[in-house]
């Protein structure tokens, strides 16, 4: 009889506040939406950055002219002498002018000869010793390296856009939950008016304060709820109609690894009534005298 | 004075017949007030050094004007407010030391009426009545039970689904006492009952409470209807200023019946047509 009771309350309560309950809504299906879009979007980013540092290499160049001993001289000391080497790939001077000349036809057409030099190209056992493996290949100082060079700043620059991406969304999500708290503290605020009789009459007769609390944090977590769900489900017509055709037709959508759409739908909606409830919680606690 | 009986919740069926008003030096105390003082934000007094006693079943009248401390003393045997200093005891309970977590199953055994009724417009005289009993959690089955007895027993046994917008003040105040009493608590308290009512009106509220009364309920009515007040020859507690002027025991003759008490409020000796006789004579026989 009991929850009957609280739920028939908050209820009337909600649909007696129609106005600023429905405020209170649309904040928290807001707050949610965006939270909803940018969880994937960071996570898309981010393992688009991770790849990018996957693919991270050090390009050692060789002189133009050596031989065929020195290269194989540097390739045993690559493979065998220097730490935090991952995986040594060899590009031979015709090679790297194949390559070239095939992207830049004319230009290797004016050239005649073959400017470049032969490259091993290495990977880092781990992404982050890049710098160390650069340190070491330079300090090893073998006469036919001529240059040591990594991609150090294409990195850079990736992470630092994802890292401006994750903080601009949690600044947002924060303004946006702390909007959320508030419109719903001042939707229970406003029905804790509405039902003061009430409240004075359950004191009067001895209702228990959790009794006389009950209603009012149903209603917010109602409001946070509704919400949530209406935010969950436009992400999933957003997801069915826009996203999915597009990760069909381009498998770069679809690559980086995102949350499963059940399990964020879940979170979404936990993370709307844990704010509703915050939110009603903040209003019973300043302005419910029991 | 001091072999106060502790109540528990199954002392509120109260037992017709043992409703007897006992000498105040035989029966416990239900109500124990030592050296209260109470000052307000501000440095306004509300009482200043009230000490008494009220005895289980008695019929008490506070009177006094306004702001002489009657609402102060309500306020404060309801625990709705603490006193600066002194000690407040209900059914050997000290009210200052009690937990606030203990304070709504204390409420349960007082029963309020008030001036102003505080009755919910969106509920009907049923409902409103159902709802004490609803929050305090009754099951329905009992609800069911007991809420269209207390209506019989106020006369509003054909009001049930008015609403109290649809009802004269009388009945509003009988709806208020029916929901005090509906769990027949040990002590009803009133605060100006009658405040807002025409005289005839008042006797009927009068008779209702002390029917109310000779249940064995201790009931404590504010009032400043001196007029009534003299004519019910109950005890009288006079305050002035948070000062307790004067404690006037109830006088010898007692009516026996609330046709009697109507008849000596109205003064004339008449047991004439009110328009409670109906419900009276209707409840009589559950009541004696």
């Amino acid at each position: 009889m009991r929850p009957g009771f609280f739920l028939k309350e908050a209820m009337r309560s909600v649909s007696r506040n129609a106005v600023p309950s429905f405020a209170a809504m649309a904040s928290v299906l807001v707050t949610v939406l965006v939270l909803g879009v940018f969880i994937p979007i960071v996570q898309a980013t981010t393992g688009a950055a991770n790849e990018v540092r996957s693919r991270v290499m050090v390009d050692v160049y060789l002189s133009t002219k050596v031989a065929d001993q020195d290269v194989e001289r540097v390739r045993r000391t690559l493979n065998e002498d220097t730490p935090y080497v991952g995986n040594v790939q060899y590009v031979s001077k015709e090679e790297a002018y194949a390559a070239e000349k095939k992207r830049n036809p004319e230009a290797y057409q004016l050239l005649g000869s073959n400017p470049l030099p032969d490259t091993f190209r290495i990977t880092p056992d781990r992404p982050q010793n890049i710098n160390a493996l650069r340190d070491a290949l330079v300090s090893a100082g073998d006469p036919a390296i001529s240059e040591v060079k990594n991609r150090r700043d294409d990195t850079d620059k990736i992470l630092s856009a994802t890292r401006v991406v994750k903080l601009t969304t949690a600044v947002l999500t924060g303004l946006l939950i702390i909007a959320s708290i508030l419109l719903v503290g001042n939707t229970i605020r406003l029905s804790l008016f509405a039902r003061r009789r009430e409240v004075e009459v359950m004191r009067l007769v001895g209702a228990t304060n959790w009794f006389i609390r009950w209603p009012f944090v149903i209603e917010g977590v109602i409001l946070g709820a509704m919400g949530g769900v209406l935010a969950v489900l436009l992400l999933l017509v957003g997801k069915v109609a826009l996203i999915d055709p597009l990760a069909a037709d381009f498998s770069l959508i679809a690559a980086p690894d995102t949350i499963d759409f059940r399990l964020l739908g879940f979170m979404l909606l936990a993370a709307a009534v844990g704010v509703a409830a915050a939110g009603s919680g903040l209003s019973l606690r300043r302005f419910l005298r029991v | 004075m001091a072999t106060t009986t502790p109540r528990t919740r199954t002392s509120q069926t109260a037992t017709p017949g043992a409703a007897q008003p006992a000498p105040a030096s035989r029966a416990p105390a239900v109500i124990q007030l030592r050296n209260v003082v109470k000052t307000y934000e501000g440095g306004d007094v509300g009482l200043n050094g009230a000490t008494l006693s009220i005895p289980r079943g008695e019929f008490v009248f506070v009177v006094g004007h306004s702001g002489s401390g009657k609402s102060t003393i309500m306020r404060l045997l309801l625990k709705e407010i603490e006193p600066t200093s002194g000690s407040i005891q209900v059914a050997g309970r000290e009210l200052t030391e009690m937990p606030p977590k203990k304070v709504p199953y204390y409420r349960r055994n007082v029963g309020v009426v008030f001036q102003d009724y505080k009755l919910l417009p969106t509920r009907t005289v049923y409902d409103n009545v159902a709802y004490a009993l609803q929050v305090t959690g009754h099951s329905r089955k009992d609800i069911r039970a007991k809420v269209p007895d207390i209506l019989r027993l106020t006369g509003l046994a054909t009001k049930l689904h008015n609403f109290p917008d649809q009802l004269s003040g009388g009945e509003q105040q009988r709806v208020s006492v029916a929901r005090a009493f509906v769990n027949h608590p040990p002590l009803l308290l009133a605060d100006e009952p009658t405040g807002n009512l025409d005289p005839e009106t008042s006797i009927g509220i009068m008779q209702l409470l002390y029917r109310i009364n000779r249940t064995g309920t201790t009931v404590v009515v504010a009032t400043h209807d001196l007029h009534m007040v003299e004519r019910m020859k109950r005890r009288v507690i006079e305050l002035h200023k948070g000062v307790i002027v004067s404690d006037r025991p109830a006088g010898l003759q007692q009516p026996q019946t609330t046709d009697e008490l109507g008849a000596m409020l109205r003064g004339d000796g008449t047991h004439g047509q009110s328009l409670n006789d109906e419900w009276a004579s209707e409840t009589e026989g559950l009541w004696r």
